[in-house]
């Protein structure tokens, strides 16, 4: 799956979790999902979740704690692929 | 001197109509909200009747954004939805979640009989038996936990002052009412949502049913299944709703140009102690009466200014023991009782809401000059034949209406009970 279909999929599984939808229009690779796009630190439990059924893959626990950015979201659900 | 305590705006769900606006005319018609359970059936109740309030989520929907959403299960709705209604009718904003200003001034006292249950029941205990602990997510514990209830509602409103969720079975919506009007009264508060919501769940009413104590007679006919006070009563019959109000001392009322419903004149709270024939289950009749003169006392007035009653009364074997402890606290002999109603003939017993959603109907009362029916009760059960003149049949328009009291009666032999008085031109 190409990296960019990966992004718009988790733009779109982050969607209800941003407080902040005008950084939403701009989020790219380098965004910061707590700190830009405002989400509840709580509800990455959820997003992760979402990430497991949305691309049928297993996240590790340990690999949550890399997820900062967007682009780390992209990543790290392509190597599961 | 004690500060007065004023309640100036109301929300509710209810089985019968939600918000305040349908709600009156549900009272007024008499209309029940009663309808065939099919979940009950399908997990063979005994009693399939059940009072429901219909197109919540659909409210939820329209009055809250998506994040909210994700983390609201039932109760949270329930709850905030009745709020919501209560904080604009009272003129209040409702404040811009990017808006950083708390009201240190204001809080809440939502409670809740039993709370998430449905969550408990349906998501839980099945995942994790299935051993599916970490797919719960982050939003289970603020679901299950009771104070999720009133928390809820302080980030809705940026609520600074005591945010709390009470418990007190059947009395908690009354309780509520009565702690949050001593905060006010106490200088620690300007105002608070009071209330109680209580959610339509099997795994709430499963225990009732086992008890024996849900109705069983009437499930061919719902409409007909809530009998307070009446000789065929056999049963409350569970309800689901939400009740919230702004109580607000008056200072603050008057300062911002608030509305005003009712005067909180009193409040009363205690216990039976399991005494004296009260016990878990079972009222202590001494205790009941007591509570009621609580109440009078707080208030100041004389008993016989009580012009009407919104009573527990829950179509239990209990209703005619509390009409005689009304009858005893006011002193009237027979005859002489105010015109007495139960809002459960047509709402059922709502449990932990019961108290704050039968407020809302004893406010709306006092204010617009009536006192409902008490539905299905032809057959006045024969303790309190005495009294039958004193229970309202069909609607009683009464516009002389100023003084009201309402009580709940809960197990754990646990009381409350609140006497309000119309607010008018010489009340202030």
């Amino acid at each position: 799956m190409e990296a960019t279909e990966i992004q718009e999929r988790v733009i779109k599984i982050l969607t209800p979790y941003v407080k902040d939808q005008a950084a939403l229009a701009s989020a790219g690779p380098e965004t910061n999902i707590l700190e830009d796009l405002k989400v509840n630190s709580a509800r990455l439990v959820d997003v992760v979740l979402a990430f497991e059924d949305e691309f049928d893959i297993e996240i590790a626990d340990e690999d949550v704690d890399t997820v900062n950015l967007v682009g780390d979201c992209v990543t790290l659900i392509g190597q599961k692929l | 001197m004690t500060r007065r305590v004023v309640i100036t705006g109301l929300g509710v769900l209810a089985p019968n109509g939600n918000g305040i606006e349908q709600f009156e005319l549900a009272l007024r018609k008499g209309k029940s909200g009663f309808r065939h359970n099919e979940a009950m059936a399908a997990h063979g109740f005994g009693c399939t009747v059940a009072g429901v309030p219909e197109g919540v989520e659909e409210l939820a929907e329209a009055a809250f954004d998506e994040e909210l959403l994700l983390a609201m299960n039932p109760i949270h709705q329930y709850a905030s939805l009745a709020s919501l209604e209560a904080w604009q009718d009272a003129g209040l904003e409702r404040p811009d979640p990017a808006d950083e200003t708390v009201h240190w001034d204001t809080g809440a006292i939502m409670g809740t009989g039993i709370g998430g249950m449905d969550t408990i029941g349906e998501k839980v205990v099945p995942m994790v038996n299935a051993n599916k602990v970490r797919r719960l997510g982050s939003t289970v514990v603020e679901q299950v936990m009771a104070s999720g209830v009133s928390a809820r509602l302080s980030g809705i409103f940026a609520l600074g002052n005591q945010v709390t969720t009470n418990s007190s079975a059947c009395a908690t919506g009354v309780e509520a009412i009565v702690d949050g009007t001593a905060r006010i009264r106490a200088g620690k508060a300007e105002r608070m949502i009071c209330g109680g919501a209580e959610v339509p769940t099997v795994y709430s009413w499963s225990g009732f049913d086992s008890m024996r104590v849900l109705c069983r007679k009437f499930n061919d006919e719902p409409e007909k299944a809530s009998r307070p006070m009446s000789a065929s009563a056999a049963g409350f019959v569970p309800g689901a709703g939400s009740g919230a109000l702004i109580v607000e001392s008056l200072d603050s009322a008057q300062a911002r140009g608030a509305r005003i419903y009712a005067e909180i004149l009193g409040g009363g709270i205690n216990c039976g102690g399991h005494r004296g024939g009260g016990s878990m289950t079972s009222p202590n009749p001494e205790a009941v009466r007591r509570c009621i003169g609580l109440a009078l006392d707080e208030s100041g007035i004389d008993p016989g200014e009580v012009q009407a009653i919104s009573g527990h009364l829950t179509a239990t074997g209990a209703d005619p023991r509390e009409v005689g402890s009304w009858a005893a606290a006011l002193g009237r002999g027979p005859g002489e009782l105010p015109p007495i109603t139960s809002t459960k003939s047509m709402i059922g017993h709502t449990l932990g809401a019961a108290g704050a959603v039968e407020t809302v109907a004893a406010v709306l009362m006092l204010d617009r000059g009536f006192v409902h029916a008490s539905l299905n009760c032809e057959d006045v059960h024969p303790d309190i034949e005495a009294h039958a003149a004193s229970i309202p049949q069909e609607l009683r328009e009464m516009p002389e209406l100023r003084v009201l009291m309402k009580a709940g009666f809960g197990f754990g032999d646990v009381n409350a009970s609140l006497v309000l008085r119309k607010w008018d031109a010489t009340s202030a």
